[in-house]
């Protein structure tokens, strides 16, 4: 801004005034990301105050840390970061050797309409709400008419009742996770896996490399950038959590909270439940600098290996 | 490649086939397993539970949905509304934006394009922006909330800059030269040639609309302005406590309740099962493209 003043050719000022129209075509995208993204940020300031009613919102006092304080000592912060780590772990590892092995396999078959078939229909399940996975859940595991509960009672089970049980919701969880985003990763792997050329495979056959070898030094290596870009990306998701899957299937089954709740649940609650604003604001600052700093770190584990993949 | 195939390639395909009709399989099955209940008769859901095949037909479900559709007539057209208006309007804009980032010769567009991206590292998170739409917006029960809050999001503003980058530079040079406008050039000429970037980018849009309803539950509190998915999730969760709890409603024997939870579910997600087929392919490009590092 200060070149500007000087009057000097590239100023912002002068990039302002000769690019107008340009400047005029971004503005609504400069503006919506200012008023939604920026000023929530500021909005943090709240994870320092208490609320309070007679005050109203801007005139709650300012209490430092209590918050976090608060939060720590009930060990609240110690399960919700263990439960967001350990799903996260299992959402992009199990996820991705998932969604990898299903690209390498789809590639190598021969059958072009087996294999468009299977991939269209691997992909549906990206494509509806979490409102219809949890009708889905409710056909699968509600307590009087869910064919998996029915199952299981028919079997001499008679008491039971998922709903009842939060050890199995982390299956569950993890398994609708990963039924909802195989399309999704294995487009990706198999778009990857295209692009290499066929001279690779061709010269391994010359050599007699059998498929399983063809697989193992040439298509997974040749995949770490796209896994590492995924992996980046997925890590980044951590900040936004994967609330819709685990409000749609858990909701507000309070009994199964202890194995099922995770950073964003825990927020939404104080926001609908409690309506304690300090509190909850303060759960959502953690887990965003959580995010950012973990973000940080592995992209600077990534670039001193590989530059080339890193984000930034 | 080649014709001839080998013994291991020959082992492979008769382990990968099977393997992989199995995880298709288990991708299908809860659509047909919500399709085949909304055909069952509620009663019979009542005593065996929901089946795979239904064991006594009925389409009392969609005749009592239909009998009085008004509620779910108004929640479709709330969700049409609010898809309409909100791809259209974030269309232009993320259009316009991946314009401009892309064009060479605008000076700050690395540094506006790391402003966006930096939304997705660091967040305010949920209260602060509830707080803001809320409190300091006044946009509680305004679908103006719930349309600003899908507007755009970095993702679809790098896939949509990254798209341009195929039409060449020489292009928009040369209309610079014969004395075309920089919005000129972005309605004469980018627009024609991004067809398949708009699409994209407007199917993502529409998707999201039209299976939000995350927003609606936190900015709308009146049962009448819901759009279908929030409607839906209140009709699942009507008595669902009370069924997961293992008590049985009275009346529920002639109200074909198990039954219709299923059937709205059907009639919810029938638009986008039907059009699937067709926009697939746009899909699969954009994740592609959207996953090249930005």
């Amino acid at each position: 801004m200060k070149a500007a003043t000087s009057g000097k050719k590239h100023g912002f000022l002068y990039d302002l005034k000769t690019n107008r129209v340009m400047w005029l075509m971004i503005l609504p995208v400069l503006i919506f990301f200012f008023i939604f993204s920026y000023i929530p940020m500021a909005g943090v300031y709240l994870a320092f105050t208490r609320f309070s009613h007679s005050t109203g919102l801007f005139g709650s006092p300012f209490v430092g840390l209590e918050n976090f304080r608060i939060l720590f000592n009930q060990g609240t912060l110690g399960y919700l970061t263990k439960n967001t780590i350990l799903y996260n772990i299992a959402f992009i590892g199990i996820g991705n050797v998932l969604q990898v092995t299903v690209a390498i396999l789809l590639s190598r078959l021969n059958s072009k309409y087996f294999k468009k078939t299977t991939q269209s229909i691997m992909f549906l399940p990206y494509f509806v709400s979490y409102v219809i996975v949890a009708a889905f859940s409710y056909a699968l595991f509600n307590s009087g008419t869910g064919i998996v509960t029915m199952f299981f009672r028919n079997l001499g089970m008679d008491g039971f009742a998922p709903y009842a049980m939060p050890g199995i919701w982390k299956y569950i969880i993890v398994i609708v996770y990963l039924w909802k985003n195989i399309g999704y990763g294995t487009v990706i792997y198999l778009a990857a896996i295209t692009n290499i050329s066929d001279e690779y495979y061709e010269a391994a056959q010359i050599d007699g490399a059998t498929v399983m070898q063809q697989i193992r030094y040439i298509t997974i290596p040749l995949l770490v950038p796209t896994f590492i870009i995924l992996l980046l990306l997925a890590i980044g998701g951590i900040l936004r959590g994967q609330f819709e899957l685990f409000y749609q299937l858990v909701g507000n089954q309070g009994q199964l909270f202890t194995a099922t709740d995770i950073l964003d649940t825990y927020v939404f609650r104080t926001l609908r439940v409690k309506f304690d604003v300090g509190l909850g604001t303060a759960a959502g600052l953690y887990q965003s600098l959580f995010g950012f700093i973990l973000i940080m770190v592995v992209n600077w584990l990534v670039k001193r290996k590989h530059e080339e993949y890193a984000l930034f | 490649m080649k014709i001839k195939k080998s013994r291991d390639e020959i082992i492979f395909n008769v382990i990968v086939y099977p393997v992989i009709a199995l995880l298709t399989l288990a991708c299908l099955i809860p659509f047909w397993l919500i399709v085949a209940a909304s055909f069952t008769d509620n009663s019979a859901i009542m005593i065996d539970g929901y089946k795979l095949l239904p064991s006594r037909w009925s389409i009392n479900a969609y005749r009592y949905i239909f009998a009085a559709p008004m509620d779910i007539l108004r929640s479709y057209g709330v969700t049409i509304f609010i898809t309409v208006v909100g791809t259209f309007s974030g269309l232009f804009l993320i259009t316009m934006a991946g314009y401009v980032l892309n064009r060479k010769d605008f000076k700050y567009r690395n540094k506006i394009s790391f402003y966006i991206y930096f939304t997705t590292l660091f967040s305010g998170g949920m209260i602060p922006s509830y707080i803001l739409m809320v409190s300091v917006l006044n946009l509680q029960n305004n679908y103006l909330s719930v349309i600003l809050a899908g507007l755009m999001s970095p993702f679809l503003i790098i896939l949509m800059r990254n798209f341009m980058k195929s039409i060449p530079d020489a292009l928009i040079e040369a209309a610079k030269i014969d004395g075309a406008g920089d919005f000129k050039i972005f309605t004469s000429i980018v627009i024609h040639l991004a067809g398949p970037a708009i699409a994209t980018v407007g199917l993502f849009l529409a998707l999201g609309y039209w299976n939000n309803w995350y927003t609606p539950m936190l900015y709308l509190t009146k049962p009448k302005m819901y759009p279908l998915q929030y409607y839906l999730y209140n009709i699942l969760t009507a008595q669902q406590s009370a069924q997961q709890a293992g008590v049985i409603v009275e009346g529920m024997d002639t109200f074909p309740g198990e039954a219709i939870k299923m059937a709205m579910a059907v009639v919810a997600t029938g638009p986008i099962l039907l059009l699937y087929p067709y926009v697939q392919k746009y899909f699969v490009r954009g994740i592609t493209i959207g996953a090249v590092k930005g």
